[in-house]
């Protein structure tokens, strides 16, 4: 089932929380809303389940307008981040609870939960109460709770921020697998953009009231259309430099660290992304820019933060095998890969090795 | 040093405890003693006598009513008990989940009437109960005690630890304000409803008051009243006797106290949220 938002906006009192969100979820869509804390994206989510009210907009869902329609019409099901599961009942009646409540046959409410129980590898745990779970089993069982409902449409908000890291990563994957197999379209909110990029076929990024971009993981990561997008995605985070000025078809950000454009771009003032691994970093150079300020190991490579002589500060991936000391100088200069920002901090042009393209969506962007 | 600082301090501690529990402890146990001393012997002042003997409880439960005084207490007990937890819960229920207009306020209005002593009401609820025709009658001691304000505040702060995303879970199950309190709030909240039941249960067999304006016949007196009448109606007090009656009517208070005492357990409900 398809789920389309047209120009949904919500506020409370005069206070406006989200505007003009349009977009359009396939059936089968494994579709991640991304943002910072208090971005809306909880909001966005409670609106579509019909938890709060929309104040703007057309909420659809198959093709039917809902903005009126209950929670429960809406044939979906919604997994929380804190589990909310009902302590009083052991796992087989916190997933068989809303079975009962809408008065299903006992025969088939039993198979039902039978089989979410099954997916979720939870069986042998039927008869416990949620307090002699762990977290993750915890999550498990609100997901078997969805899969039992039948709704083909899953709500997700923050499923898993309370598991530690390991657990994540494997709840990850389950709940990958269990949307791909059961064919859910499945909305999925959180903060945390690796899980996003990693499980997502499309990401919608909020910010500030309104959406920043749609897209498929690649096309976020590669093609961000402004600044915030750039800086959310990908770890370390990616190095906004001022343009010191554009001579001609060269970005200057300081003598040594420039980049070449095909195309000179007009007059004005811009800002130079360069992720941190298409920065290199120099320390047997004679003539160097920048002086060392802190190295973090993480293995097989380390991110140097350096002060350029100019007061900018830079991150650059190298090997992990570099030793380094605090203060020493290097020279950090820039391969072809960048992004360039205008004034307003959207995307003018993309740069990967040596073919660059401009943006188009960047005049509808800034009148957003 | 420190060790023997804080030696001296739990001593300290343990003697004022000790001293206290005695003062406390003493009447208690000096009534339920002397219940099963004869009353020629109590009469004398004497705390020891060679008579020891169930006598006094035999004489209780076959020369006055206290049985049906017992009985009497235990009908309006229930009854107030059952009723309490019923409305208390359903109007804490539409303070917590409902949302209407002056919600907050009528709230405040609640609790204020908390802030009357019982005996600034006695005067009109006399009056009306008088003019419902209902003196001398189980319902006169039922009816001004269907709800409190104490147990609807008591109910509402339950009600709001209820994790809100619990509620969301019922939304898009689909369950009704009915479903959801029947099934979800009350049960979440076993633990504050047995405590108003066991306070509304003592509250209720403990009243004294009311009750003594209010009946007139041992048909319907509860036990409070009984004892006192107890001592009236005899020409010469037996004090043994009394004093046999009262510890049959402390009976109920503990065994509420110490079944309750089992339930008061915390952590039953961990594992709903994180």
């Amino acid at each position: 089932m398809s789920i389309e938002l047209q120009k949904i906006a919500k506020s409370y009192a005069d206070n406006l929380v989200l505007q003009d969100i349009s977009v359009q979820i396939q059936t089968g869509e494994f579709f991640a809303i991304v943002g910072p804390s208090g971005c809306g994206k909880s909001t966005l989510l409670r609106m579509i389940a019909g938890l709060i009210p929309i104040s703007a907009g057309i909420l659809k869902i198959d093709n039917q307008v809902v903005n009126q329609l209950p929670p429960q019409q809406r044939k979906l099901t919604m997994v929380f981040q804190n589990y909310a599961l009902f302590p009083f009942l052991n796992v087989h009646d916190n997933v068989g609870f809303g079975l009962k409540a809408r008065k299903l046959a006992p025969v088939k409410v039993e198979k039902r939960v039978k089989e979410a129980l099954e997916l979720v590898n939870l069986s042998e745990f039927a008869a416990r109460k949620p307090r002699e779970l762990s977290g993750g089993q915890r999550q498990r069982v609100a997901l078997a709770r969805a899969i039992a409902s039948d709704a083909k449409i899953c709500l997700m908000d923050e499923p898993l921020s309370n598991l530690d890291a390991q657990l994540r990563g494997k709840m990850r994957s389950e709940i990958r697998e269990l949307q791909q197999r059961l064919g859910l379209t499945l909305i999925y909110v959180t903060h945390d953009q690796i899980e996003a990029m990693t499980m997502a076929d499309r990401i919608m990024v909020l910010n500030d009231q309104q959406i920043q971009q749609v897209g498929t993981p690649t096309e976020i990561y590669q093609r961000p259309q402004n600044a915030f997008v750039a800086g959310f995605f990908g770890t370390p985070r990616i190095n906004l430099l001022p343009v010191q000025h554009a001579v001609a078809k060269q970005l200057v950000v300081d003598e040594s660290l420039t980049v070449n454009l095909n195309q000179p771009l007009p007059a004005g003032k811009y800002y130079l992304g360069i992720r941190p691994n298409d920065l290199r970093a120099d320390f047997a150079s004679e003539k160097t820019n920048a002086a060392l300020r802190n190295l973090e190991y993480l293995g097989t490579q380390s991110v140097i933060h350096a002060e350029l002589d100019n007061g900018q500060l830079v991150r650059v991936t190298v090997d992990g095998k570099l030793t380094a000391g605090i203060n020493q100088r290097l020279l950090v200069t820039a391969e072809q890969n960048f992004i360039v920002f205008n004034e307003q901090q959207q995307a003018v042009l993309f740069a990967e090795r040596g073919k660059q393209i401009g943006t188009t969506s960047n005049q509808q962007l800034q009148e957003a | 040093m420190i060790e023997a600082h804080s030696k001296r301090q739990k001593i300290l501690e343990y003697t004022v405890l000790l001293i206290l529990t005695i003062f406390i402890l003493i009447p208690f146990i000096l009534g339920f003693w002397t219940s099963f001393l004869p009353t020629a012997d109590i009469s004398k002042g004497a705390l020891w006598s060679s008579h020891l003997s169930l006598d006094n409880y035999v004489a209780a439960i076959t020369q006055t009513p206290i049985i049906r005084y017992l009985f009497n207490s235990l009908v309006v007990s229930i009854l107030t008990m059952l009723a309490q937890l019923l409305f208390c819960s359903m109007s804490a229920y539409a303070f917590v989940f409902l949302k209407f207009k002056g919600r907050d306020g009528l709230f405040y209005l609640v609790l204020a009437t908390m802030m009357l002593p019982f005996e600034a009401e006695v005067i009109p609820n006399f009056a009306t109960v008088r003019s419902l025709n209902l003196l001398n009658h189980y319902a006169v001691m039922v009816v001004p005690f269907l709800t409190s304000a104490f147990g609807i505040f008591m109910l509402r702060q339950a009600f709001l630890q209820i994790p809100t995303e619990v509620k969301e879970a019922a939304d898009v199950e689909g369950l009704s304000h009915w479903q959801f309190y029947a099934r979800v709030v009350l049960p979440y909240s076993r633990i504050s409803l047995l405590t108003l039941a066991a306070y509304s249960f003592l509250a209720s067999w403990n009243q004294y008051l009311w009750p003594m304006l209010t009946t007139f016949s041992d048909n319907f007196r509860p036990v409070q009243d009984g004892l006192r009448q107890l001592q009236s109606q005899e020409t010469f007090n037996n004090w043994g006797m009394i004093q046999a009656s009262a510890a049959i009517v402390v009976i109920p208070t503990l065994l509420v106290l110490f079944i309750g005492q089992h339930y008061f357990k915390s952590g039953l409900n961990e594992g709903a949220v994180k």
